[in-house]
């Protein structure tokens, strides 16, 4: 019989069905962050329950943490119920003795950067979090899904998700990439062809030319925003790209033990001749850098379009938030501020990527500001010795501390109203980087050379 | 007629859009609380007020936007939402449901809606239902004319004035939380025994995955 990765993944975690149908499926690792979790540790207390099983639970503190003054720890946190979500996050861990990266440790950072690079994300586990973007950790060949907070309960109570299975999907990008498009342009190509919702009840893997000669990180980027074509889960094959990325990681196994994972690792890809319910094939060498100008992503054309006609009412409504007139060239929309950051672009083969557009140039006088924001404590120090922060400032960025920042805005990074910004983070719904906020989701390529030029660019002319 | 049988009987509100994210539901600023409780003050908050809100503020002090559904004069105490595709897309948040419970919706009626709020909405008892195109419209036009919309969850059957609008697909199980009320982590605690065999084994298989705790820096 041929399995897909994502049936044998579900086949080495299946626990038992439940009466009512449903499966209990076992959880190797939960990732906790500070917004999710509060209600379910509170939930916990109060049926006098305990966490199953500490050691598979790793916690930071991601969405709130400000990113400027972090010497002062949550003290400089000023927003006070802000700060009240970051120490229940801490006295929640502290109380069940669960490992937290907290404010103060370098290894802080948002919870989908820092599990793959601390070597806690691992190929053939199951991963759940409270939160959508969970379908990164895919790109390393796991089975891994956002929860709500209900669910986040029952996992800390049972060790299990409920749930029931997930149609396969494959998406087959074929070809070569052109000079200059990147991962996030090959998710965001995906979402346009496929719809938000097209991906809702599957869970997608990723596989063809193009993805096997990606980086894990790049693989980490297209399977962020797998959730954003409606599927809870993104995948792609486990190969010598993933054995190496993952190799003398912090918490990746050791020794005899490497050696036995190894083994197990290789087989998780889909076998010759598995059944998917659904195969799309795209020919990655059409794949052109992309823009969203509207107000979800599946709204995103090529960087050389035009902004399309209202033809619906969800068109229209959008084209009126983003104050953008139909026939209008997406290379005209005058930038305000750029974002670089978020668990879809901050980790440090993007900031390489942007810092090679930068290098020797100035942000324009037109932009009122322009962050950069490492994923991670981590990735935050890679850079600096790689003089990567150096660049980003001399040109005009401002070099900040790690966490999600801008992407949702929680903290106090947000864009002013009717600001359009270059983001190179994962959604751009009304409000979400601002009250009344005008986001454009790109590569970090593309924001940093459309952050020099003032306006959109073609990167693809640019280097 | 039907009475014994009505799950909920009500008027509804028309959404009239795809693509209702959960930012919109409820934007971000909000979900700092650590409760569960106190959001629907500040459901679709950037579309219902005309000013930027934060949490803790007093609501009468704010202007309301008179133009949004939710503030029209005949939509008030409507406690039932229609609208389109792909309703509760975006992030995982729970807060999205509980604004919605604690406004007062009872029922969400939609084209389709995303995996994960769909999750969250039987985790908290509020049904969601999903219908075909032509029936969301027919909703969508009851919604306008203030008629009362009755659903019997039993039978899966959605009345008006004892017409019968359409019938509607649900998990049985899933049915009998909503209307019964399960401890969906005691039911599964049932299974313990098979938990802890399962996860014997795994840890044999792939030791790796349960070491404990390293604090190392
Ligand atoms: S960076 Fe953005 S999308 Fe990613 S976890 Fe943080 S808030 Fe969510």
């Amino acid at each position: 019989m041929a399995f897909t990765l994502y049936d044998k993944l579900w086949n080495l975690h299946e626990v038992t069905q439940r009466e009512d149908g449903t499966y209990l499926l076992y959880i190797d690792r939960h990732l906790i962050h500070e917004v999710t979790s509060p209600q379910a540790f509170e939930g916990l207390k109060l049926a006098g329950r305990k966490p199953w099983r500490i050691s598979a639970n790793i916690a930071t503190p991601d969405h709130n943490v400000p990113t400027t003054d972090r010497l002062k720890g949550i003290e400089g946190i000023n927003d006070e119920v802000a700060k009240l979500q970051v120490v229940t996050l801490d006295n929640n861990c502290k109380e069940h003795e669960i490992l937290q990266f907290d404010i103060h440790d370098r290894r802080q950072g948002i919870v989908h950067v820092v599990g793959p690079e601390q070597g806690l994300t691992l190929p053939g586990m199951t991963i759940v979090c409270g939160d959508s973007h969970t379908s990164t950790h895919g790109a390393l060949a796991t089975l891994s899904m956002g929860i709500g907070t209900s669910e986040v309960e029952h996992v800390l109570a049972t060790q299990c998700l409920k749930t029931s299975k997930l149609k396969n999907m494959r998406i087959t990008i074929s070809g070569q990439l052109q000079e200059g498009v990147t991962p996030k342009d090959v998710t965001l190509a995906v979402i346009g062809r496929i719809g938000t919702a097209g991906g809702t009840g599957y869970a997608i893997e990723y596989a063809g030319s193009v993805i096997e000669n990606m980086s894990v990180e790049g693989r980490m980027t297209v399977c962020n925003m797998a959730i954003e074509a409606g599927a809870r889960a993104g995948l792609v094959a486990y190969d010598r790209i993933t054995e190496n990325y993952i190799k003398n990681r912090p918490f990746a196994p050791k020794g005899h033990q490497w050696a036995l994972a190894k083994e197990q690792w290789e087989r998780l890809n889909s076998d010759e001749g598995a059944h998917f319910d659904k195969e799309i094939e795209i020919d990655g060498s059409s794949i052109a850098p992309q823009v969203t100008w509207g107000t979800s992503p599946e709204m995103v054309c090529d960087v050389d379009g035009l902004i399309p006609e209202p033809v619906n009412e969800s068109i229209e409504h959008a084209l009126n938030y983003m104050n953008l007139e139909p026939g209008k060239r997406i290379q005209d929309i005058k930038l305000d501020q750029v974002f670089i950051g978020s668990c879809t672009n901050s980790r440090i083969e993007d900031l390489r990527e942007a810092a090679k557009v930068l290098e020797g140039k100035k942000v324009s006088n037109s932009i009122k500001r322009a962050i950069v924001v490492p994923g991670s404590g981590i990735v935050s120090q890679q850079a600096i010795e790689e003089g990567l922060d150096k660049i980003f400032i001399e040109s005009g960025f401002e070099w900040r501390a790690p966490g999600c920042s801008m992407c949702l805005a929680m903290n106090p990074d947000q864009l002013g109203e009717g600001e359009h910004c270059a983001s190179t983070s994962n959604r751009n719904f009304e409000g979400r980087q601002g009250y009344g906020g005008r986001t454009h989701l790109v590569s970090p390529a593309t924001a940093a050379a459309s952050a020099v030029e003032g306006h959109f660019v073609d990167v693809r002319e640019y280097i | 007629m039907k009475n014994s049988k009505t799950f909920h009987k009500g008027q509804a509100v028309p959404l009239n859009r795809d693509n209702i994210d959960t930012d919109q539901i409820i934007p971000k600023q909000f979900l700092k609380s650590i409760k569960k409780s106190g959001f629907g003050p500040n459901l679709f908050d950037a579309w219902r007020y005309e000013d930027e809100g934060y949490p803790g503020q007093e609501v009468q002090e704010r202007k309301i936007n008179k133009e949004f559904v939710l503030n029209q004069e005949k939509y008030k105490n409507s406690d039932i939402l229609v609208s389109k595709k792909n309703f509760g897309c975006g992030s995982s948040r729970e807060h999205a449901v509980w604004s919605l419970m604690d406004y007062g919706f009872k029922v969400v009626i939609a084209e389709s809606f995303a995996d994960i709020f769909y999750n969250n909405c039987f985790n908290n008892g509020l049904l969601p239902i999903s219908l075909a195109n032509n029936e969301i419209e027919t909703l969508l036009n009851l919604a306008e004319q203030r008629k009362e919309i009755e659903i019997d969850l039993q039978n899966q059957i959605i009345f008006s004035e004892d017409n019968e609008i359409a019938i509607f697909e649900i998990d049985p199980f899933r049915k009998k939380c909503i209307l019964e009320g399960l401890d969906e982590i005691g039911l599964s605690l049932t299974h313990s025994s098979e938990i802890k065999v399962f996860e014997k084994r795994r840890a044999e298989l792939s030791p790796w995955i349960f070491e404990g705790k390293n604090h190392e820096k």
